[in-house]
């Protein structure tokens, strides 16, 4: 699994992070996103599956 | 199909309730779920915008950039006559100046900052429990509770003085009723952006560790006029007070009316089974019932359907978080089940930035109240209880509770 995000796109939600702290942060000054790792372990793969889905934005993008 | 109906077949919107069935959506509503994903409505001004019944066309139509959520085009579906002097918000705006604008007030409300807060509200929370263990009984929980607990959150994160509440409480209440007219809204709208403006300027002069000093900041820096950062903070102040508050006391309600499902959530201590059943509830409970409104931007064609130009888009959040096609049983309360999906903080661009905000002091209550106060129970029939039919955000006016 692969992720890519778009921080011009993401509004700062927060939904991400719910799903999968391991992967996903948020920028101090702004709260826009941050992506921890873009190769996550696959235990994570559901939580970063659900995090996409979740995304209001559509910001994460996954390659299986 | 539906644009062949002669006008006087298109049914008005908003519908009203089932009586007795205080937490469904209006049968009305249901049924035209069960006619199509799109259908039309007639407004208060004739207006016959469509009706976006199901979960998988509002996420994507509110995902969509050809929609807009600028209450100033022609065919916006306004709730009421737009009124000069109201607080035109970012939420209220489209991109860029939506983002630029939204962003300037994110930071606080990130996951991890609004965590550092829990200590914090568990103890406004369980401060006002003691109270009202100590006080006399029944009480409302609506006044003693449900809206102290958002109101005292919101006023220490913008730097407004608490002790003013019964001001922004009343004229923040009355922004969001259905029923005033259009010179009242925009009065109380005034009030509060005068007070807002008021506190921004002294916060100029004298910056705190709050949202309002750095957006005072903001306007020092020449990002933002002092009535922009004026009309932010009447925006935050308002959602702050409406959305929680009705959250809490709707939602013991309904517990209390599903008496397995409040003991499952007492008798557990797993903040995930806690979590859900925030989710679940905000799924069933639809506190935001007046639905989102846009407007398309574009022609769009969607579930068979082509929405031109210009015609006026209302997604009923409330019938789209009861679609069997998500949500099996979706009438069933079911804190067990996985709810992530509902829509009632929105989707897209404008969904709600308080959330984690709002999951968090939601995450408190709901597993402090029931426990601390394990024999909790309304203290009247349910006939007996008024409820915010005239809301923009619907809850109950009042809660009589005992224990
Ligand atoms: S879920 Fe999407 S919009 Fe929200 S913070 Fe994460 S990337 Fe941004």
């Amino acid at each position: 699994m692969r992720i890519t995000i778009d921080q011009d796109k993401c509004v700062a939600s927060g939904q991400c992070v719910t799903a999968a702290m391991d992967v996903f942060d948020q920028r101090d000054e702004d709260g826009i996103v941050v992506l921890l790792t873009s190769t996550p372990p696959a235990e994570l793969a559901d939580d970063v599956r659900q995090a996409a889905i979740l995304c209001p934005a559509l910001a994460i993008h996954i390659e299986e | 199909m539906t644009e062949t109906l002669n006008q006087a077949e298109i049914p008005q919107f908003p519908m009203a309730r089932a009586a007795g069935c205080p937490f469904d959506p209006p049968p009305t509503l249901k049924a035209l779920q069960e006619e199509g994903p799109l259908v039309k409505v007639r407004l208060w001004d004739g207006r016959t915008p469509w009706l976006v019944t199901r979960h998988a066309e509002q996420r994507a139509l509110l995902a969509d950039p050809r929609v807009s959520a600028d209450i100033t085009r022609p065919g916006y579906p306004g709730q009421t006559p737009i009124s000069g002097g109201s607080p035109l918000s970012f939420i209220l705006m489209d991109d860029p100046e939506h983002a630029r604008l939204r962003r300037m007030v994110t930071a606080p409300f990130a996951v991890k900052r609004v965590e550092a807060l829990r200590p914090v509200v568990q103890k406004i929370v369980d401060e006002l429990i003691d109270d009202l263990l100590a006080g006399p009984k029944p009480v409302d929980l609506v006044e003693a509770f449900a809206l102290p607990v958002p109101s005292l959150v919101i006023c220490e994160l913008l730097g407004v003085p608490y002790s003013d509440h019964d001001f922004f409480q009343d004229n923040s209440k009355t922004i969001v009723k259905r029923d005033v007219t259009p010179e009242q809204r925009a009065a109380a709208g005034g009030r509060l952006a005068e007070y807002l403006g008021d506190l921004v300027g002294r916060k100029l002069a004298d910056p705190g560790d709050d949202l309002l000093s750095q957006l005072a900041g903001r306007v020092k820096a020449g990002e933002l006029s002092q009535r922009e950062a004026a009309q932010m903070g009447v925006l935050l102040l308002i959602a702050g007070h409406e959305t929680t508050a009705n959250m809490i006391a709707l939602g013991t309600l309904a517990l209390l009316q599903h008496p397995h499902q409040l003991a499952l959530l007492r008798e557990s201590d797993d903040p995930k089974l806690v979590a859900g059943a925030v989710e679940e509830l905000l799924r069933y409970l639809n506190i935001t019932h007046s639905g989102r409104r846009r407007v398309a931007l574009e022609d769009i064609e969607i579930a068979g359907q082509v929405i031109r130009a210009g015609d006026g888009l209302i997604m009923a959040n409330d019938i789209g978080n009861r679609d069997a096609a998500t949500f099996p049983d979706p009438d069933e309360l079911d804190i067990r089940r996985d709810a992530r999906l509902h829509v009632a903080f929105g989707f897209g661009v404008h969904q709600c930035l308080g959330q984690p905000l709002a999951r968090m002091e939601l995450q408190v209550v709901y597993s402090t109240l029931y426990r601390r106060i394990p024999t909790l129970r309304a203290a009247t029939d349910l006939d007996q209880i008024s409820f915010k039919h005239d809301g923009q955000v619907y809850g109950v006016y009042e809660l009589p509770v005992t224990w």
